[in-house]
């Protein structure tokens, strides 16, 4: 029994104590000073799962539902579970074969694995939801969930009630913080996008726990940290629905606008960009491919809103303004005649004119004389009140402002265009320190360089309507649960004009209801209403080439008490009384009696719907795409559709984009007034004075 | 003579120890539970079913109850006299598993018995190499002085450890090394535990350090020694050259010795767990036995240090009080893998955080000084010798198993003892731990 070694027992305890304290050592480090574990340890184990609630529903001014939701089905699948499959049934009710089937489902696995359920085939048709839910049984690892989509009950209002986008990384980033994921879909132009918002209400959160592979094992803490999803808002709207149907009816085959308001309230009662599209057209499963058609290879540009995303030259029905302006400002007044023997000469050139005799104002509005224009405008121009022409035309400016044109109205719609009220400054870069009214005298009878989108053009109606004051122009009046945000206050401002007597409302008031009477609106009449109104025609080429006039409605009713202010253009239709002027009468007599009464007026209705205006120029670039060349460009673009997820853009955006296509004609919209506009503008001034000779009537 | 039995049987047992094993025990089925347990399960019916792991964990230790009360019940003698002929039959039935072995997890090293249960040799030969140890040494004739008792000493203790390595069990090879603390406090000269020390701290610095670094860092240790020696080497020129020999084979060693080791004689994985070890990422295109893998088959697949992550994140999670009973994540997630053998220790780091693990390994240390005390006062060298045995394989075990789930020690698969699921390794810790007891017992009366 060796006791000599005994110390070494100590010595073995020793050994033991160091490692433990090297254990316990390291334990500190892991389990008190590393906080990188628990991190780790969320980041393996928790799968947040956003739970999407339903958006807000817009309802018209009657509380009718126009953009609502609906239950879609999602067929989804779990490949590993999907191995007892009857692929040969599945592929023939979908109408795919197993090539595709088989394809697919490695693409599922390769993107989210195969023990994670992936989306199949994505907002099934109704009868392929049918067929598949009898059959479902044979699917074992497949199933059907369902989400909520949106409809639009009364397809129509396309152009306003706008259509959701998927998020692409650019949205994400202008976006940051506001809890968007990949994948997710926002609402991407129209009023799905001014507020999205409040249609989106408030994502809820659940947290589950996940296995090693990914797979849920049940919620958190049952639940406790979880958030519950809020619905989104319901919007109020002013529009009538009926209205907006009868106004989309009356604008087929046609291109062009209309816009109603509530003179009262700014409440736009109807809004009408045509050519349009069935907005359900965008929310199947093909949307992505119809909004690239639309998009790209559509020349009628049905995404464009052209109430408020294009401009034109406004025309005669921008005589009124030049009226009011004159009298306020003291050049002329009611005596005021000017004589017109077909033309104004007062400028060298003469400025041919339809009508024929000595006019004051209120005939002269009637009967939409050139002349009598073109000399207010002088007039204005050359009033010795002010120091010189800048000033003179800055005062006028004044006036257009206060009137809501040369900038942006501030509807609640995205892309709004500014239109153009010319700057003294702008002529002085042109014309030369000393430039003369004649040199503008076009903008006398609203055209030059004069632009104006249809809505401004309704808005002036309005303020005609109310003698000077508006609130402007907007499509939502309320929010469900309160306006949280702040998005309608500026709909609530009253804006006023330039102080302006009431005579002289009186007096032009006057001769707008002459127009109906015995002038240019004469067809237009509304029995039993005093309607005001302006009829206007607008001359305009494309790449040089003459074109028919555009044709411009501006009308308020009744008189007395004005409920209605509305604008109609029909591009490249000819005289405005033919086709504006009758869609707006219609629409008003809709709007104030609630429906279209006595045969003769039925018959108009669709005497009207199926008058087609489209341009020759669009039909013969319709045709192109037709062709078998427009069918190559097609593949091709749809393999690039493919390719870049991000097909979105907005409407404003079209112009630009459908340019770039090689090889495609320049779209319709260049044709407007616009791009001679800037043509004109930039040529030298002998050019410009050839080039500027025009021949406005109505 | 019943009633005399009876009371060798019962007197001077330790009771304490016994106490120690069955909180152990149960600590472990509670673990193997948390591991196990899916919300919504009845858990008492789970527990006696026999199908989960939990229950079957309960059923081995009804089992080893058993085994431990018959121990308890022998007579000491009985493994003094049989130690040897113990060790043989262990031997065999190691041999015996190249033959008729069944082949679990890639080592061909368990036997098939009746009911699905399969036993593992190499784990039964830890006893029986202990008692052949402590048979040997206790011998009149044994001077564990000399060097050819030692070497036989060896011998005994590394047959097994061979033969658990050509069954690919470098785990379960590595444990007999333990034998070392046993044989140290017999006698074994210190230098070769020195030696050995210092040649892993060696290996270790190779792959921390730069390679031309450490080898001019050891040059400049050797050339300091020199000076402050340079009276004595001036008196024994022998000291410089057994200095500068040291030299030479330090700096062969972290030249030529480490890497050929890592890239010749391990395998890949096993090269990538001690490297990632230190925290460095070993190129398995340098392992010749990858290499030759690699020439028959596709290109080196890299194996990565997911088990140690996994399990560091599941132990750091838990903070300082854990993340409470049957919260923990990773577990619930089974994102460690072989959570309920080789990675038990994480459920309860998970669960209880550093205040369960500190207390759990104090329990450890406790019985590893309990078991250090009995060993002391035993009168006789075998008996001594076979506790010293039992609690080097205990240390052994706990240090590395614990180690390598928080990073310290590369991934080798042992169990951790009365904790980790298995009924050949809680078999093996029983029998260890109550032939102990009952040597202790009868310490006072038998005098070898």
């Amino acid at each position: 029994m060796p006791v000599f070694n005994q110390s070494r027992s100590r010595v073995i305890q020793f050994i033991f104590a160091g490692v433990f304290i090297a254990i316990t050592g390291q334990l500190i480090n892991l389990q008190l000073f590393s906080s990188k574990y628990k991190l780790a340890a969320d980041n393996n184990a928790f799968y947040r799962k956003v739970i999407y609630p339903d958006r807000g529903i817009i309802f018209d001014r009657k509380k009718r539902g126009i953009l609502e939701n609906t239950i879609s089905y999602d067929l989804v699948v779990i490949p590993s579970e999907a191995r007892g499959t009857d692929t040969a049934t599945l592929c023939r009710l979908l109408n795919i074969d197993t090539a595709v089937y088989k394809k697919r489902i490695r693409d599922l696995i390769f993107k989210n694995t195969s023990v994670k359920p992936s989306v199949f085939e994505a907002l099934l048709t109704p009868e392929m939801f049918a067929k598949l839910n009898e059959n479902m049984y044979r699917f074992p690892g497949f199933s059907l969930n369902e989400r909520s989509v949106r409809t639009y009950p009364y397809n129509v209002g396309a152009a306003i009630l706008g259509y959701m986008a998927e998020v692409d990384t650019g949205f994400l980033r202008r976006h940051k913080d506001e809890g968007y994921e990949m994948g997710d879909y926002f609402g991407s132009t129209g009023l799905e996008s001014t507020y999205e918002k409040v249609l989106m209400g408030q994502r809820g959160i659940k947290r589950f726990i996940r296995d090693n592979k990914g797979r849920l094992q049940g919620s958190w803490e049952n639940g406790a940290y979880d958030t519950a999803a809020v619905a989104g808002s319901n919007l109020y709207s002013s529009i009538d629905v009926e209205l907006q149907q009868l106004g989309e009816k009356l604008m087929e085959n046609k291109v062009g606008s209309i816009v109603a308001i509530d003179p009262k309230t700014g409440g736009i009662l109807c809004m009408v960009s045509a050519p349009t599209y069935n907005p359900n057209y965008l929310t199947g499963n093909q949307r992505k491919k119809h909004l690239v058609e639309m998009m790209y290879f559509d020349p009628r540009l049905p995404l464009l809103n052209r109430t408020l995303g294009t401009f034109y030259s406004p025309g005669s029905t921008f005589k009124t303004m030049v009226g009011i302006i004159g009298m306020n400002e003291g050049v002329i007044d009611d005596q005021f005649s000017v004589s017109c023997g077909g033309a104004y000469y007062g400028c060298g050139r003469p400025m041919g004119c339809h009508a024929k005799g000595t006019f004051t104002l209120k005939p002269a509005i009637s009967k939409s004389c050139n002349s009598y224009f073109a000399a207010t405008f002088r007039r204005i121009l050359d009033n010795g009140k002010y120091p010189n022409r800048d000033s003179a035309l800055s005062a006028f400016n004044q006036y257009a402002y206060s009137f809501g044109l040369g900038k942006r109205l501030g509807v609640d719609l995205p892309s709004e265009k500014i239109g153009n009220i010319p700057t003294p400054k702008y002529y002085r870069s042109i014309f030369g320190k000393n430039w003369q009214s004649c040199n503008i005298i076009s903008n006398s009878i609203g055209q030059g360089e004069i632009a104006t989108s249809l809505t401004q053009l309704a808005n002036v109606m309005a303020i005609i309507a109310n003698k000077g004051w508006y609130y402007t122009p907007h499509l939502i009046d309320s929010i469900e649960g309160g306006d949280e945000y702040g998005l309608l206050d500026k709909y609530r401002i009253k804006h006023k004009t330039r102080e302006i007597p009431e005579y002289v409302w009186e007096e032009v008031h006057e001769g707008m209801q002459g127009t109906m009477e015995f002038g240019t609106g004469f067809y237009a009449k509304v029995p039993g209403i005093n309607v005001c109104g302006k009829t206007g025609t607008v001359e305009n080429a494309y790449r040089g080439q003459k074109l028919k006039d555009h044709a411009f409605f501006g009308a308020f009713a009744p008189r007395e008490n004005p409920r209605i202010a509305i604008a109609v253009m029909c591009e490249n239709a000819g005289f405005g009384a033919t086709s504006a002027a009758p869609i707006a009468s219609l629409l008003i007599e809709k709007y104030l009696k609630d429906s279209i009464t006595g045969n003769d007026r039925k018959a108009k209705v669709e005497q009207l719907a199926n008058m087609n205006l489209i341009p020759p120029q669009m039909k013969k670039q319709m045709a192109q795409r037709d062709s078998l060349r427009s069918a190559q460009q097609l593949a091709a673009a749809k393999k690039a559709a493919r390719d870049t997820s991000g097909v979105t853009e907005a409407p404003e955006e079209t112009e630009s984009d459908s340019a770039t296509i090689p090889g495609k004609q320049q779209p319709m919209k260049k044709g407007t007034k616009k791009d001679t506009i800037t043509k004109v503008a930039l040529l030298p001034e002998e050019k410009r004075k050839t080039n500027s000779k025009r021949k406005t009537t109505a | 003579m019943n009633k005399r039995n009876h009371q060798i049987a019962t007197q001077g047992v330790d009771y304490l120890v016994i106490w120690l094993y069955a909180i152990l025990v149960a600590i472990g089925i509670l673990c193997i539970f948390m591991v196990e347990y899916r919300p919504g399960a009845d858990w008492f019916t789970t527990f006696l079913n026999g199908k989960t792991n939990y229950s079957k964990q309960l059923i081995f230790a009804g089992v080893c109850a058993i085994a431990a009360t018959f121990i308890l019940l022998t007579d000491s003698k009985l493994f003094t006299a049989f130690a040897n002929l113990f060790y043989l039959f262990g031997i065999l039935l190691m041999l015996a598993t190249f033959v008729i072995g069944k082949n679990i997890n890639g080592s061909r090293s368990w036997i098939p018995l009746v009911g699905g249960f399969n036993l593992q040799p190499a784990e039964l030969c830890k006893i029986f190499a202990a008692l052949a140890l402590a048979k040997f040494l206790s011998r009149q004739e044994v001077d564990f002085t000399k060097i050819r008792s030692q070497l036989i000493a060896g011998a005994i203790t590394l047959s097994p450890a061979v033969l658990s390595i050509l069954q690919h069990e470098l785990g379960l090879a590595l444990v007999y090394t333990s034998f070392l603390i046993a044989m140290y406090r017999e006698g074994l000269p210190a230098q070769i535990l020195i030696i050995g020390s210092s040649f892993g701290v060696l290996v270790i610095a190779t792959l921390i350090l730069e390679p031309n670094i450490l080898a001019i860092i050891l040059t400049v240790i050797a050339a300091l020694v020199i000076f402050l020696l340079r009276k004595q080497i001036k008196k024994k020129k022998k000291l410089l050259t057994v200095i500068i020999t040291i030299w030479l084979i330090c700096v062969g060693v972290q030249r030529f010795v480490v890497p050929y080791i890592f890239n010749n004689v391990l395998e890949c994985y096993q090269s990538t767990r001690i490297y990632s070890m230190v925290g460095k990422e070993y190129n398995c295109a340098d392992n010749k036995k990858a290499q030759d893998k690699s020439n028959t088959n596709k290109p080196v697949r890299k194996p990565d240090d997911y088990n140690v992550r996994q399990s560091k994140i599941a132990i750091g999670s838990g903070g300082f009080f854990g993340r409470g009973f049957l919260k923990g994540t990773q577990t619930r997630g089974k994102y460690v893998p072989e959570q309920h053998t080789d990675f038990i220790f994480t459920s309860l780091g998970e669960a209880f955080g550093f205040v369960g693990c500190f207390i759990f390994l104090l329990i450890y240390l406790f019985l590893l000084y309990r078991i250090v005390r009995i060993a002391e006062r035993q009168r006789s060298t075998f008996s001594r010798v076979y506790a010293y045995s039992v609690v080097s394989i205990l240390f052994f075990h706990i240090a590395v198993n614990v180690s390598m789930t928080i990073g310290l020690f590369p991934i080798v698969g042992i169990p951790l003892p009365l904790i980790s699921y298995g009924g050949s390794s809680l078999l093996t810790f029983t029998v260890l731990i109550f032939i102990m007891l009952r040597l202790d017992a009868d310490r006072q009366m038998v005098l070898r």
